[in-house]
C-alpha cells in the first residue's frame, strides 16, 4: 500500500479546483498552474525512484482488497509515462502564458488543462480496466472542451468530428469491457490476466482483444482509424494541439501496450502479428500524407500518425528490445513532436500563417527559430546524437533480432520520407527570401515562447547523450512488461489469490 | 408564460421536492438514493420554478453562481477522499460509526455521506449551469 501512487492524479484535480475559485484572475491562474506542474514533476520523479528501487507500487482505493475494489498500480512503465506527462505539462503551460488569448484564459483554459492531465495520469496509473474507461472519459471531456474553446467555426467543425469518433470509440470500449466481464467475471487487470491464462478455450478472448485493439487504435490514431487526427490537430491553438500530440495519442499507445502485454497474451502469434501489420501501414500511410501536405501544422499532424506506427511496431515485435524501443520512441516523440508544434506556433505568431507557400526566409530574419526547427526536425528524422536516433535504432535492432525484415525495411524507408518532408518545411519556410517583410503582430513577444521549445530540445539531447543511463531504466520497465507475473503478484499478492 | 395553476403548484411543491431530495440524500448511503439522484430532484424543483416563472425571478430568489456550488461540491468530495490519506489509509477510504443524537436516536454517520453531499452539490451546480446557459443563450463574445 502506497499513497504515492494516487498523488499524480490528485495534484491536477486539486489544482483544477483551486483554479476554479479565482477564474477571472489570470495572474494567479498562471502561477498556480505552473507551480502545480512543477510539483507534479517532483512527485512523479519520486514515484519513479520508488518504483525503480522497491518494485511495483500498489494502492487499493478505499481499502477494498484487490480483485473487488479499484487498484492503482505504478510499474516502471507507468511511472515513466507519468513523468513524461509532467514534463510536457510544464512546457505546455509555460508556452500558453504568451500564446493563449485572454478570452480563453478566462473561460477555464487552465482548469481544463489540469483536468485533462488528471485523466491522462489516471489512465497511466489505473490497474482496473473499467477505471481506465472512466479516466479516458475524463480526459476526453476535457479535450472536447479544449478543442472547441473559443467557438471558431473551423474549431467547432473539427470538434464535432472528434466528439463523434470518440463517443463511438467509448461505446465500443464499454461493449468490449462488458464482453470481457461476461467471460471472466472480473475487471481488475491483474485478475483478468490470471483468469484468462486459466481459460481452456481462448478464441473468444482473441475476438474481444481485437475489439479492444480497435478502441485503442482510434485513440492512438492507427491505420485505418486515423482520419480524425489531422483536422483536430489543426483546428485549436498550438498549445492545445501540442497537448493532444504529446499526450493524448500516447494514452492510446499506453493502453495498447498495457493490455497486450498483461491481459491479451493468449495468442501472440495472431494478435501481435495484426498489430505489426497495422503498425507498418500506419507508418507508411501517415508519412505519405505528410509528404502530400503544404501546411506546417498539417505536415506535423500526419507525421504524428506515422510515428505512432513506430511506437506500436515495438509492441508488435513483442520482445524486450522492441518494448524498450517503444518506450524510447514514446518519450522521444513527445519531446520532439511537441517542440516542432510549438515552433509552428511561433512562426504562426510571427507571420500570421501556417501555409508553407506563403512562408519563406525565416532563417535569415529569425535565426533562433530557424535553428531550433533545424535541430528538432533532425531529431525527428533520427540523426544521432539526439533521442530520435536511439529509438529508431532500438526498434530496427529488435526487428532484425527476430527476423522481421519487412517491417524493418518499411520503417527505414519511412524514416527517409520523414526526413524528406521535414526538409520540405525547412526549404519552404526557413530558406530562401522572405516574400514580404514579416512584422510580428505582438512585437517581440514571440521570443518569450522560445524557452519552452529550448527546454524540450535540451531534454531530447540529454536523452541522446546520456543514452546508457536512460536505457538501463527503459530496459527494466520493458522487462517488467514482458514478465506480467511481477505485476500480478504486486496487485494480488503472492501466487494470485 | 402566465399560468396560475402551474405557478401555484410550483410554489407549494417546491418544499416537498427539496424535502424528499434531502431524504434520498441521507438514506442513500446504504439504501437506494444518494447524492446524484437527490441532486437531480432538487434541480427538478428549481427547474419547475424556471418553467412557471422566469429566469430573472428565480435568479432573484437564488442569487448564487451555480458554478461555485459545483466547485464547492467537488472540493468537499475531494477532501473527503484525501482525508483518510492523512491517517495512512488509501485514497477514498471511508469510516463510519454509530452515534446517539437526541430526537433522531442512534444514527450511523459515515464519511461517505460527506462525499455524497459533495456529489449532491456538484449535480445541482453543474445541471443548473447547463440549463441556465441554454436558457440564457449567453454568446461567447458578451
Amino acid at each position: 500500500m502506497n499513497n504515492l501512487v494516487v498523488i499524480p492524479i490528485l495534484i491536477p484535480l486539486v489544482t483544477a479546483l483551486l483554479l476554479l475559485f479565482f477564474r477571472k484572475n489570470i495572474f494567479w491562474q498562471r502561477v498556480v498552474s505552473i507551480i502545480s506542474a512543477l510539483l507534479a514533476l517532483g512527485v512523479s520523479i519520486l514515484l519513479a525512484i520508488t518504483v525503480a528501487q522497491d518494485g511495483i507500487q500498489v494502492s487499493q482505493i478505499g481499502n477494498w482488497p484487490a480483485p473487488y475494489g479499484i487498484t492503482m498500480v505504478a510499474d516502471l512503465f507507468s511511472a515513466i509515462m507519468v513523468m513524461l506527462s509532467a514534463v510536457m505539462a510544464i512546457a505546455i503551460i509555460a508556452y500558453s502564458f504568451n500564446y493563449i488569448d485572454r478570452k480563453r484564459e478566462e473561460y477555464f483554459y487552465y482548469p481544463l488543462l489540469q483536468l485533462v492531465l488528471m485523466g491522462i495520469n489516471g489512465s497511466f496509473l489505473t490497474g482496473d480496466i473499467f477505471n481506465l474507461f472512466v479516466f479516458f472519459e475524463i480526459l476526453l471531456i476535457g479535450s472536447y472542451m479544449l478543442l472547441s474553446l473559443g467557438g471558431e467555426k473551423y474549431q467547432l467543425q473539427e470538434a464535432v468530428k472528434y466528439m463523434i469518433i470518440n463517443i463511438l470509440a467509448s461505446s465500443l470500449f464499454l461493449v468490449a469491457i462488458a464482453l470481457l466481464y461476461g467471460v471472466t467475471g472480473t475487471l481488475n487487470m491483474a485478475d483478468l490476466a490470471v483468469k484468462i491464462a486459466a481459460l481452456e478455450d481462448t478464441r473468444v478472448i482473441t475476438v474481444i482483444s481485437m475489439l479492444f485493439f480497435a478502441v485503442f487504435a482510434i485513440k492512438a490514431a492507427l491505420f485505418p482509424l486515423y482520419f480524425w487526427l489531422p483536422g483536430s490537430y489543426h483546428a485549436p491553438p498550438t498549445p492545445i494541439t501540442t497537448l493532444f500530440a504529446a499526450l493524448l495519442t500516447k494514452v492510446g499507445v499506453y493502453a495498447l501496450v498495457r493490455t497486450f502485454t498483461l491481459i491479451f497474451v493468449q495468442d501472440v502469434s495472431f494478435t501481435h502479428t495484426v498489430i505489426l501489420v497495422i503498425a507498418g501501414f500506419t507508418m507508411s500511410l501517415g508519412v505519405l500524407g505528410a509528404v502530400a501536405q503544404m501546411d506546417f501544422k498539417r505536415i506535423l499532424a500526419y507525421h504524428s500518425i506515422s510515428q505512432v506506427g513506430y511506437m506500436v511496431m515495438g509492441l508488435g515485435l513483442y520482445t524486450v528490445t522492441g518494448l524498450v524501443g517503444t518506450i524510447f520512441f514514446i518519450v522521444h516523440h513527445s519531446l520532439i513532436k511537441s517542440s516542432l508544434f510549438l515552433i509552428s506556433g511561433i512562426t504562426e505568431k510571427i507571420t500570421g500563417t501556417t501555409d508553407l507557400r506563403k512562408l519563406g526566409g525565416l532563417l535569415t530574419a529569425f535565426p533562433l527559430v530557424g535553428w531550433l526547427f533545424f535541430i528538432a526536425s533532425f531529431a525527428l528524422a533520427g540523426t544521432p546524437p539526439l533521442s530520435g536516433f536511439f529509438s529508431k535504432f532500438l526498434l530496427i535492432k529488435a526487428g532484425l533480432d527476430i527476423g522481421q525484415h519487412a517491417i524493418v525495411a518499411v520503417s527505414i524507408l519511412v524514416g527517409t520520407l520523414t526526413l524528406f518532408s521535414m526538409v520540405k518545411i525547412f526549404y519552404y519556410a526557413f530558406w530562401g527570401k522572405e516574400p514580404h517583410k514579416y512584422i510580428p503582430k505582438d512585437g517581440t513577444k514571440w521570443v518569450r515562447l522560445t524557452p519552452a521549445v529550448i527546454y524540450l530540445i535540451t531534454l531530447s539531447a540529454l536523452i541522446g547523450v546520456n543514452f546508457e543511463w536512460f536505457y538501463s531504466y527503459a530496459l527494466m520497465a520493458s522487462e517488467q512488461l514482458m514478465n506480467p507475473e511481477i505485476y500480478i503478484e504486486a496487485v494480488l499478492g503472492r501466487g494470485g489469490h | 408564460m402566465n399560468n396560475l395553476i402551474l405557478r401555484t403548484i410550483a410554489k407549494r411543491t417546491f418544499y416537498l421536492f427539496v424535502a424528499f431530495s434531502l431524504y434520498l440524500l441521507f438514506r442513500g448511503h446504504n439504501l437506494p438514493g444518494g447524492g446524484f439522484i437527490a441532486g437531480l430532484l432538487t434541480v427538478a424543483a428549481i427547474v419547475l420554478q424556471y418553467l412557471a416563472f422566469d429566469i430573472k425571478y428565480v435568479q432573484k430568489l437564488l442569487p448564487i453562481d451555480y458554478i461555485n456550488v459545483a466547485v464547492m461540491g467537488l472540493v468537499l468530495a475531494t477532501l473527503t477522499g484525501i482525508g483518510g490519506m492523512f491517517l495512512g489509509y488509501p485514497f477514498l477510504t471511508q469510516a463510519f460509526d454509530y452515534y446517539t443524537i437526541p430526537i433522531f436516536g442512534t444514527v450511523e454517520l459515515a464519511t461517505a455521506l460527506l462525499f455524497d453531499i459533495g456529489v449532491y452539490l456538484v449535480v445541482i451546480g453543474s445541471v443548473l449551469t447547463i440549463i441556465s446557459a441554454i436558457g440564457d443563450e449567453k454568446p461567447w463574445n458578451s
